[in-house]
């Protein structure tokens, strides 16, 4: 079981968050201009990559907030941790997937 | 009663003052404390323990701990019997009832065996290639084939023992408490640091106890651990855990450790679980597991009395048990002399050192001869005699390499064959920490590479053969790991070890015979499964070349031991097979459990009522009290329906039904979701999430609301109040409500920060009793002074804060069932009062509670949905034809973009409508197929289904709801339901079965 760094009460089992997917896709502003394409691909497309990953996770059974945690899919390393609104390390090369955020 | 004839008459670790009466297969026998079912067994001199999974063959007890393949027991009856215990593991207890496994009618003389006969019609993925065609037949196989297989019986009624989950965190967690782990856990000890030492034997110790010929500072083996142990003991921060297997090595140094604690007692404590699990984040570990003896590979190697070097002479030296008098010694390294002399120092007669060394040098060599035993170097065993026990093994020299034979074969009676085929490390937890295993050719085996975790291994599974430089390296084991986490630490000394260097190893993975292999005789590697080398050799052959795909092919591997003495050795007959080194082979996958845990462990104390929580409403001992049926709906138990005596569910709600359409009925609503919403944006906040317009509704006034999720489908719907500018009320259904209230404060926290809106839910704080019917304004009337409850003063869908029955209370005007309806809400301790109050203030009126059957009728007679029982996900508003409620003019909400979608506005969606059968008796079963054709079997296109169906006793008829494809437009129009062994006809209509007017609602 991971060990997660919640920002706001420290490390916690992984059974006490819930898991939120991808980080930094917004919700795009206006709505009602976007394309079904574009509206398909933010409803539904995630990445999903072997190695380092931005993705939102909640202390569902601490604090209730949202943050983000930078992880390597693959060794379930953490690499970063971070709250909303703030970004992950460009070194770590996991750069929003989303530029209107 | 058997003699003990194999006991020594002094030494060892057990107890001769304390004897143990003990049954095996129903034959009394009798062992000491301190004895395993395993070394009594021996001391009587039963060596036939169990017959081999596939042929049946007579097996014996191989090993000394949990590697054991052969010796699987059934141990106890009835509920509390387990199959498939390690004999070398059982404790041995007065009164203890064993049984062998995979025979029949007994294990002397077993009809299976005629396996071992056709062998030649067993191969190498046999069920594969036998069982495949034709499909038609598989069931008869199966029948056959789930007769046969597995191993020992289940328990036959649920377990009656209890079972404890623990959780600890530890600075450092050493697995293993042989010297390596013990001198780790006292370096770390002495720095104050929190440990845990876990092993899995019953004492600590580890190879040193089936050792006397290594002293420690001056003192037998076992004095030093003793030392430590009263040292370790002392210390306030050292937790030590015997009959403690860490058995997993999860992520980010989460490890799971077994503890059977009353196992070996034979009856349970009234103050203590039978075994715990031990849940443990640890700072730091050191991974002190040990090694495990090999097997070596040569034919019909798997009589029983062909055991491990190191298990014949840990039974002797901490058992006293003499497994053989006539033992011969077959070896690859120094290890196999130390069991000869062992051995011989107990007047056993060593029948010759088999060495499979060229030219053998060194000391221990030399001692041999100086005793006289005879070493036999470079030589092979071709091949083994006797039945039930093995009789005479025959030798002959090898060639150089060890691929073939000499000179001439000759025959040495033994009773028993110590096979010292070197160690593998034991590295499946540092496998499962995902650690990368790297191979050693020197000592030909696979070593912890690199590590994952923030781990260290130790001693024998770091492939350390010398007990000195064990202790050492966990000296500084201990001590690196205390210090990396901020301890300050000193030094302990490490004692003086004297012990026997170990020469070289020879790694022989198949000796070789007069016969080829899989002629006349058996190689086995996996004792456990019945893998031959001929098996692998033949995957091989058939064109297998991953590991991974040999293993499940031959099974190698596969049985309950995890192939703890086959894995190397398969490993390297493949790559031999193959042409390729051990390490381009592969090695198969390590996983948890270490060895086969119980599933009461996993499951603790989470089993029965405890299995999952349960919510309660305040009303709920009034429920009870009076004869309740309660359904679960989430976690809560809601009251089902109250029935009277001798009435039928039936009769029940339909006498609920008609009270609360005629005088006044009751209805415990307290389990629906409530969230409080407060805060300057709170109406911005409301029109976002809901489909309809909130910015305009008054203070005191109720709105029904939709929630969408973003792709435009259904998720909630409930009734939000406005309690003040900045302040509502909403409620949720009964099961979402957890799910509403992560969506709102995700969209909050992750979209929209920039809101002033704060959640808070209050659904434990409210108890709400519902009061419908056409009496129920006069019964409102007679407990409450201080609201106008007039039609005009409180109107439908407002809501007004008043006193009911002296409790303060929000009472609502909101309806489920198209009757007149208050909602009354209190704070949740005042629920029961409300409730009594309510039931004696309206005892004249008839008043009568009414559960949740009876609220599904009421409301489906008018037509109002049930979100996750007419919704499935899957389903709009437009779908369900409630078009008005999704606002046109509002620029957006959640759901808004996604119902433009124009797949969502095709004609031929699944639509609600309600289903009239033919026979207004009877009542459609929810989940029913709806078509439009009838063939005689299916397949039929399928329209829809039935989502709810009811006797409605308003409608004085059988009422049903169903998403159908163009349901709409279908309006008239005659379908069918098959069911089994009849079809029935309904015909489409509307959703509303009762006074479709609304003209009940305000009494």
């Amino acid at each position: 079981m991971m060990l997660i760094p919640c920002p706001w009460c420290g490390p916690r089992d992984d059974s006490e968050f819930a898991y939120g997917n991808q980080a930094h896709i917004a919700r795009p502003s206006d709505p009602a201009s976007t394309s079904d394409q574009e509206w398909a691909e933010y409803l539904y497309f995630r990445d999903n990559p072997k190695g380092p990953f931005a993705e939102r996770w909640m202390h569902a059974a601490g604090c209730r907030r949202w943050f983000h945690v930078v992880r390597d899919t693959n060794s379930h390393v953490i690499l970063q941790v971070y709250k909303v609104g703030e970004w992950p390390d460009p070194a770590l090369g996991v750069g929003p997937a989303n530029k209107e955020s | 009663m058997a003699n003990q004839s194999n006991r020594l008459a002094a030494g060892g670790r057990v107890d001769r003052r304390r004897p143990l009466v003990f049954r095996f297969d129903g034959r009394r026998l009798q062992g000491y404390a301190g004895d395993t079912l395993a070394s009594a067994l021996l001391a009587n001199d039963v060596h036939l323990v169990g017959r081999s999974f596939k042929y049946h063959r007579p097996r014996g007890i191989l090993g000394l701990g949990s590697e054991e393949p052969n010796a699987l027991i059934q141990l106890g009856r009835g509920n509390r019997t387990e199959p498939n215990l390690r004999a070398t593991q059982i404790e041995l207890f007065d009164g203890l009832d064993a049984h062998s496994q995979n025979r029949w009618p007994c294990l002397r003389f077993d009809v299976g065996a005629v396996n071992s006969a056709f062998h030649r019609l067993f191969p190498a993925g046999f069920y594969y290639k036998t069982f495949m065609w034709p499909a038609s037949l598989w069931s008869t196989y199966e029948e056959v084939i789930r007769h046969a297989a597995g191993l020992g019986r289940a328990p036959e009624g649920p377990d009656p023992d209890r079972y404890e989950r623990m959780h600890a965190h530890c600075d450092v967690l050493i697995a293993g408490g042989g010297p390596a782990g013990l001198a780790a856990a006292l370096a770390a000890g002495r720095s104050g640091a929190r440990v845990i030492l876990a092993d899995e034997q019953a004492e600590f110790g580890g190879s040193l106890l089936g050792d006397d010929d290594v002293t420690i500072g001056g003192t037998p083996a076992v004095d030093w651990v003793a030392e430590v142990v009263a040292e370790l003991e002392s210390m306030p921060e050292v937790t030590l855990l015997r009959r403690a297997t860490v058995n997993g090595y999860y992520d980010h140094n989460y490890l799971t450790i077994a503890e059977r604690v009353t196992d070996h007692l034979g009856v349970g404590l009234p103050t203590v679980p039978r075994q715990r699990l031990w849940k443990v984040r640890a700072g730091r570990v050191v991974l002190a597991t040990g090694a495990i003896e090999r097997p070596l590979v040569f034919r019909d190697n798997d009589r029983p009395g062909v055991m491990l070097s190191t298990a014949v002479r840990g039974y002797a030296v901490r058992y006293g048990v003499l497994a053989g008098r006539r033992p011969l010694i077959v070896t690859g390294n120094d290890d196999g002399y130390r069991t000869a002399f062992a051995l011989a120092d107990r007047q056993a007669r060593v029948a010759g050192i088999v060495d499979l060394r060229t030219d053998p040098i060194g000391p221990l060599v030399a001692e041999a001869k100086n005793r006289g035993i005879e070493v036999l170097a470079g030589h092979s065993v071709t091949a083994t005699h006797g039945g039930r026990r093995i009789e005479a093994a025959e030798i002959a020299p090898m060639t150089a390499d060890g691929s073939g034979l000499a000179g001439s074969t000759r025959t040495l009676e033994c009773d028993v064959i110590a096979m010292a085929g070197g160690f593998n490390p034991t590295v499946h937890l540092f496998s499962q920490s995902r650690g990368k295993l790297r191979w050693d050719g020197e000592r030909a085996a696979f070593l912890p590479g690199t590590s994952h975790e923030a781990e260290v291994s130790v001693g024998g599974c770091a492939g350390t053969s010398s007990v000195t430089q064990a202790i050492k390296d966990g000296i500084k084991a201990g001590l690196d790991q205390v210090r990396a986490l901020g301890h300050t630490a000193r030094q302990p000394a490490a004692p003086a070890v004297e012990e026997h260097g170990q020469g070289e190893t020879r790694p022989l993975w198949l000796l070789p015979s007069t016969q080829p292999v899989g002629r006349k005789g058996k190689h086995f590697v996996d004792f456990q499964n019945d893998v031959t080398a001929a098996d692998l050799m033949l995957a091989t052959r058939e064109g297998y070349r991953s590991i991974e795909h040999v293993k499940r092919y031959t099974t190698t591997g596969m049985g309950t031991d995890q192939g703890k003495t086959s894995n190397v050795n398969a490993l390297a007959i493949v790559g031999q097979s193959l042409g390729v080194d051990v390490p381009a082979v592969g090695t198969t996958t390590f996983r948890a459990p270490y060895t086969p845990t119980t599933i009461g462990a996993y499951g603790g104390r989470d089993v029965g009522h405890l299995f999952a929580p349960t919510r309660t409403t305040a009303m709920d001992p009034w429920h009870r009290a009076n004869g309740a049926k309660f359904e679960h709906v989430g976690d809560w138990m809601r009251a089902w329906y109250y029935p009277k005596a001798g009435e039928t569910f039936r009769q029940a709600v339909d006498r609920e039904v008609t009270v609360a359409r005629n005088g006044v009925a009751l209805l415990d609503a307290s389990t629906l979701g409530k969230i409080d919403i407060r805060g300057g944006d709170a109406a911005e906040f409301l029109n976002r999430v809901y489909t309809n317009a909130w910015a305009k509704l008054g203070t005191g006034r109720c709105r029904y609301g939709f929630m969408l999720k973003e792709d435009g489908m259904v998720m909630d719907d409930g009734v939000t109040t406005r309690l003040a500018d900045d302040h509502f009320h909403m409620t949720t259904t009964t099961g979402g409500a957890a799910r509403v209230m992560n969506w709102l404060e995700e969209y909050l926290q992750t979209e929209w920060p920039e809101m002033d809106v704060r959640l808070t839910s209050v659904t434990e704080q409210w108890a709400v009793a519902s009061i419908c019917g056409p009496k129920c304004r006069e019964l409102l009337g007679r407990l409450c002074s201080d609201i106008d409850l007039g039609n005009d003063a409180f109107p439908f869908m407002a809501m007004r804060d008043g006193t009911v029955a002296e409790i303060p209370a929000r009472v609502f005007r909101i309806s489920f069932t198209g009757e007149l309806s208050f909602e009354i809400n209190v704070p949740t301790r005042y629920g029961l009062a409300l409730w009594e109050a309510l039931m004696t203030a309206g005892a004249d009126l008839g008043i009568t509670p009414y559960g949740t059957e009876a609220m599904h009728v009421l409301r489906a007679e008018k037509g109002f949905i049930i979100v996750g029982q007419d919704t499935d996900g899957s389903v709009t508003p437009l779908d369900l034809g409630m078009d008005w409620i999704v606002s046109k003019s509002k620029p957006d909400f959640i759901g808004k973009r996604g119902l433009a979608r124009p797949d969502l506005h095709k004609p031929d969606r699944k639509q609600l409508v309600g289903l009239l059968t033919e026979d207004p008796t009877f009542v459609l079963p929810e989940g029913g197929h709806v078509v439009e054709t009838v063939k005689p079997k299916p397949p039929m296109a399928m329209l829809g289904h039935v989502t709810s169906s009811y006797y409605s006793p308003s409608a004085g008829r059988s009422i049903a709801m169903a998403l159908v494809k163009g349901g709409h437009a279908r309006k008239g129009q005659t379908l069918y339901v098959p069911l089994e062994g009849r079809t029935i006809p309904v015909t489409v209509a509307g959703t509303v079965f009762f006074d479709p007017e609304g003209s009940r609602r305000d009494g």
